[in-house]
């Protein structure tokens, strides 16, 4: 079950196999192993096996696409028409969607088979997954790990090998921090270049739906699917149609690749520092040329993202008030009280924290000290990083301080929880694309990945450069061993 | 003490766009509850909204007419707050940086022509409705009007009576209506007025505290909101209190106006720039196309008719107070070129008619071209103006034209001398009394006898000519 997106279409292809065997073989793997892991929230067999069928004669017929009948499984953020999605959330526990997000349609369009919906720290606020109305997401590497978060459900049914790939949303990390944590790999485009149509709402201005899988390789032919401009979303890039895979056998030869010396300091764990070491390595031997850089407000990220996302979600979840749809309280005495009562049975504590201090920073006579100010620093963010790129080409970082932490051991203390994201919260506040990949294992048997981070619009040179990587290095192959529960 | 009322209005006009201003969604009025109401307008987890382009070019129509300034960038800003009617728990507008900033719109008050100072019109949308009526002891929530684009107009507070805050609404109305951006239907709520009053002393600089009567949906209501308020403020300063900012609504059934929430309980609406709609950047280009469509302004138009037409201001005044009557002025006035004979029936007789009958002048069946046809036989001295009302009369309730029917009834005006003669001799052998007194000096007594004539030709002698033969045969 450790086939590759790409190994897959090739298989269908030569007609090796059917989109029906390839469907039933992962979804009894699904069944074996979801109940120890809780990757999906909703798993469809019936559907996703009729979606193979579709998918099986639209090969007979000769009109089947690159993907055509591969099993897919989308964050539970993504709208999916006549399918639960609940967001990881109580207040949509009963939400079943009218209409398809563009990311699903262009999945449907393109063939590939919905098996279901995978858990996801509620409302994509989460660095661990533990925030899951849904009950926390083990780590198929250590179960007593944490996967990673926001997209948890994905990073760990694709290590798994529960499906062969699964999309993800990266607001501050939520698709490179649990693709590290799980060992795979997946990017989170420039900001614009995947629709957020039908995207739940977190953080607008931040939010980017991306591929996870295991190689750069298959994450370039989800792109290509994922991207392109939608007009019902005014944030959409028209960039025109690129074909994401036209740079993986380009060689990294003389390619700059810029270390920044804040990421590198006392605060990033030493078996962390070391695993990044080797890779550092391993991409000069590749040809490329390494160069210290700086991204000197690299540590106010950490308060600007969490005085602008919270201010965008304070006013994004206005909308769950059990008036037209989602959980509504069973009693309530007047309007104030339906709303209230309704939003308190719905929302769990981190939406809650993060609602009242968005919220409380968007306020009169607070807003220009924080609001304001933040933006003022989002900036000067975006200009750290223009400089960055006028000494290289990529970025190289880690995407953690330390590998995937305990369940449980970080939860009583949110700020513990939003220093980890000190890496990757940067990215998003400019706008860029940056990419999370496997480069080792702690002496613990947990993964590590690297970030690589490019210029606006550079995710076929991005994913190159991981696919250059990847010929060279096996981190990526490597599966968890999982035994199903009896 | 004497006072002096300081007004400011706040209009809200719909846009008269095919579609929502951020959805897809027919804005047709009437429809069955939440029939027009898509995904993006009932707020589902996941929908964008994506700007209409015909409400901007709505939007910089208006500018344009008002001689307002255009910003090249606005931004649209959450305001957000919780109802039930509003779906998504914030409603989408322009706060910091408007779409239309300043302009100014003249109004005449009595002889006195006033110039009224704009602040800033912004885009945004509005809200659904809530039905408390329907449904006993729920709300029914109708989703069909939410996301209707509205352009909010904002005045300086320029007004100083009820009469001028009338005027001003009225030639906003008009205005609007004009450049065809707002349907102009009161009583479905396309043109909504909130008005702030407050008074002070007169001679302070110092504005005094206002307090703001919202949704107004007719000028009576308008004119008699205000003036209530007035009294109110005036009663209780004059008492010695203290007005409260407040926003106040009108009962117009008692005429009175209430508290609807002060100051201390205002929202804090928490407004920020939406991310996700970028900021609206609007080049000359698209400036130039919206001024190349821009009709003749009814002001300009005014002074074309005085020029063109010799219709006096006041006059031409009235006959642009809507483009279908101005339109249909000008349709008469090219078949028959007696400009100022011509508004007197399109601003006297037409314009009692129709109001007496509550008609509007698209539904009213005297054309233009039957009114000109009219006009042209009191120009030439076939009718008398006593014989031309009851031609109009004929007209109105007919299809023929003029001359079908004075032709039909015989009322051709009688101009012929001989037979006029012929009525003046009879006239002053009958009433020897009355030729006595004239001849004494007494000039009424020429009506008198006038007035014989005038009964003996049933109506059909030419007056002027009647009151010549007299005094010719008298003297």
């Amino acid at each position: 079950m450790t086939y590759t997106l790409k190994q897959l279409s090739d298989a269908l292809a030569s007609r090796q196999v059917s989109s029906r065997e390839i469907t039933t073989a992962y979804l009894e793997r699904i069944a074996a192993l979801n109940p120890t892991l809780n990757a999906f929230i909703t798993v469809d067999p019936d559907r996703a096996l009729a979606e193979a069928d579709a998918a099986d004669m639209a090969r007979a017929a000769g009109s089947a696409g690159a993907l055509t009948g591969i099993p897919l499984a989308h964050k539970d953020v993504f709208v999916t028409e006549g399918m639960l999605t609940t967001c990881g959330s109580k207040i949509l526990n009963n939400f079943v969607g009218p209409y398809d997000a563009h990311v699903v349609s262009q999945c449907r369009r393109a063939g590939l088979v919905l098996v279901g919906k995978t858990n996801m720290d509620e409302f994509a606020m989460g660095s661990s997954n533990e925030n899951s109305a849904y009950g926390a997401v083990k780590n198929p590497w250590d179960l007593r790990a944490i996967p990673g978060g926001s997209s948890g459900g994905s990073a760990a049914a694709v290590a798994a090998r529960l499906v062969p790939v699964a999309t993800g949303t990266d607001t501050g990390g939520s698709i490179r921090q649990p693709a590290s944590h799980c060992g795979i790999t997946g990017i989170k485009p420039t900001y614009g270049k995947v629709s957020r149509y039908g995207m739940v709402a977190y953080a607008s201005s931040l939010d980017q739906g991306g591929p996870m899988a295991q190689t750069a390789e298959d994450c370039a032919l989800m792109l290509n699917v994922m991207a392109g401009f939608d007009g019902r979303d005014s944030t959409c890039l028209d960039h025109g149609d690129e074909d994401y895979t036209r740079d993986l056998n380009t060689p990294l030869k003389g390619v700059k690749i810029g270390l920044p010396k804040e990421f590198f300091t006392a605060g990033l764990d030493a078996e962390v520092a070391a695993i990044l070491q080797a890779a550092i390595a391993q991409f000069r031997t590749l040809g490329a040329e390494l160069v210290e850089v700086s991204l000197p407000k690299t540590e106010l990220s950490i308060p600007a993202y969490y005085v602008i996302a919270p201010a965008e979600a304070s006013s994004n979840l206005s909308r769950y008030d059990g008036v037209r749809y989602g959980h509504r309280a069973a009693d309530y005495k007047d309007l104030n009280d339906m709303y209230e009562r309704s939003r308190a049975e719905g929302f769990g504590a981190e939406v809650k924290r993060r609602i009242l201090v968005g919220t409380y920073v968007l306020s009169h006579g607070y807003y220009d000290a924080y609001y304001l100010q933040a933006q003022k620093i989002r900036r000067l963010i975006a200009q750290d990083f223009e400089a960055a790129f006028t000494q290289c080409d990529f970025i190289l970082g880690p995407v953690a301080p330390t590998a995937a932490f305990n369940l449980g051991e970080k939860t009583n203390d949110p700020v513990q929880m939003y220093l980890s994201d000190i890496y990757t919260l940067a990215v998003n506040l400019a706008g860029l694309p940056a990419m999370s990949l496997p480069a080792g294992f702690t002496q613990q048997g947990r993964p590590v990945g690297m970030q690589l981070i490019g210029r606006y619009f550079a995710e076929a040179q991005l994913l190159g450069a991981a696919h250059q990587f990847q010929q060279v290095t096996d981190w990526h192959t490597r599966a968890p061993v999982l035994t199903p529960l009896n | 003490m004497k006072w002096e009322v300081v007004i400011g209005l706040e209009v809200h006009t719909q846009l008269s766009t095919c579609s929502k201003i951020f959805s897809g969604s027919s804005t047709a009025f009437g429809a069955a509850p939440n029939t027009q109401a898509s995904a993006v307008d009932i707020a589902l987890p996941g929908v964008l909204p994506v700007m209409n382009r015909a409400a901007v070019e709505k939007a910089i129509c208006f500018g344009l007419a008002v001689d307002a300034h255009i910003n090249r960038t606005s931004v649209f800003a959450r305001k957000n707050y919780f109802y039930p009617d509003l779906p998504k728990g914030y409603q989408i507008s322009q706060f910091e940086l408007p779409i239309v900033e300043g302009g100014h719109i003249n109004i005449v008050v009595g002889d006195t022509v006033k110039t009224v100072q704009l602040t800033r019109a912004h885009l945004e949308e509005d809200a659904g409705k809530s039905l408390h009526e329907d449904f006993q002891g729920m709300t029914g929530i109708d989703l069909n009007r939410a996301g209707t684009p509205l352009l909010e107009i904002v005045s300086e507070p320029d007004m100083r009576s009820a009469a001028e805050a009338v005027a001003y609404a009225r030639a906003l109305y008009t205005l609007v209506t004009w450049l065809g951006m707002c349907d102009g239907n009161m009583q479905e709520g396309s043109f909504r007025v909130d008005a702030n009053v407050s008074v002070r002393p007169l001679g302070q600089a110092e504005l005094g505290t206002r307090r703001e009567i919202k949704n107004l949906n007719s000028f009576r209501f308008l004119e008699q909101a205000i003036n209530y308020e007035i009294q109110w403020q005036i009663d209780l300063l004059e008492d010695g209190g203290r007005v409260q900012q407040a926003t106040v609504l009108f009962d117009p059934d008692s005429g009175e106006t209430r508290v609807m929430r002060t100051k201390e309980d205002a929202h804090d609406y928490r407004y920020f720039p939406d991310p996700d709609l970028l900021p609206l950047v609007i080049t000359e280009a698209d400036i130039d196309a919206v001024r190349a469509t821009l009709p003749e302004l009814p002001a300009a138009m005014a002074v074309r008719f005085a020029e063109t037409y010799g219709v006096s201001a006041y006059d031409a005044g009235l006959l642009t107070q809507s483009l279908a009557l101005a339109q249909y002025f000008e349709a008469a006035v090219a078949l028959c070129p007696q400009g100022k004979l011509l508004a007197n029936w399109v601003n006297g007789e037409l314009a009692a008619r129709l109001n007496r009958e509550d008609r509007a002048l698209a539904a009213c069946s005297l054309s233009a071209a039957r009114l000109a046809g009219l006009v042209a036989r009191i120009a030439d001295g076939t009718l008398s103006s006593k014989l031309a009302k009851q031609v109009f009369d004929a007209l109105w309730d007919s299809d023929l034209d003029a001359d079908a029917i004075i032709e039909r009834d015989g009322l051709k005006q009688v101009s012929d001398s001989g037979a006029i003669e012929k009525l003046v001799d009879e006239a002053i052998a009958a009433n020897p009394k009355a030729v006595e007194e004239f001849r004494a000096g007494k000039e009424k007594a020429l009506n008198a006898l006038a007035g014989q004539v005038m009964k003996a030709s049933k109506g059909k002698a030419n007056p002027a000519q009647v009151q010549d033969i007299l005094r010719q045969r008298l003297q």
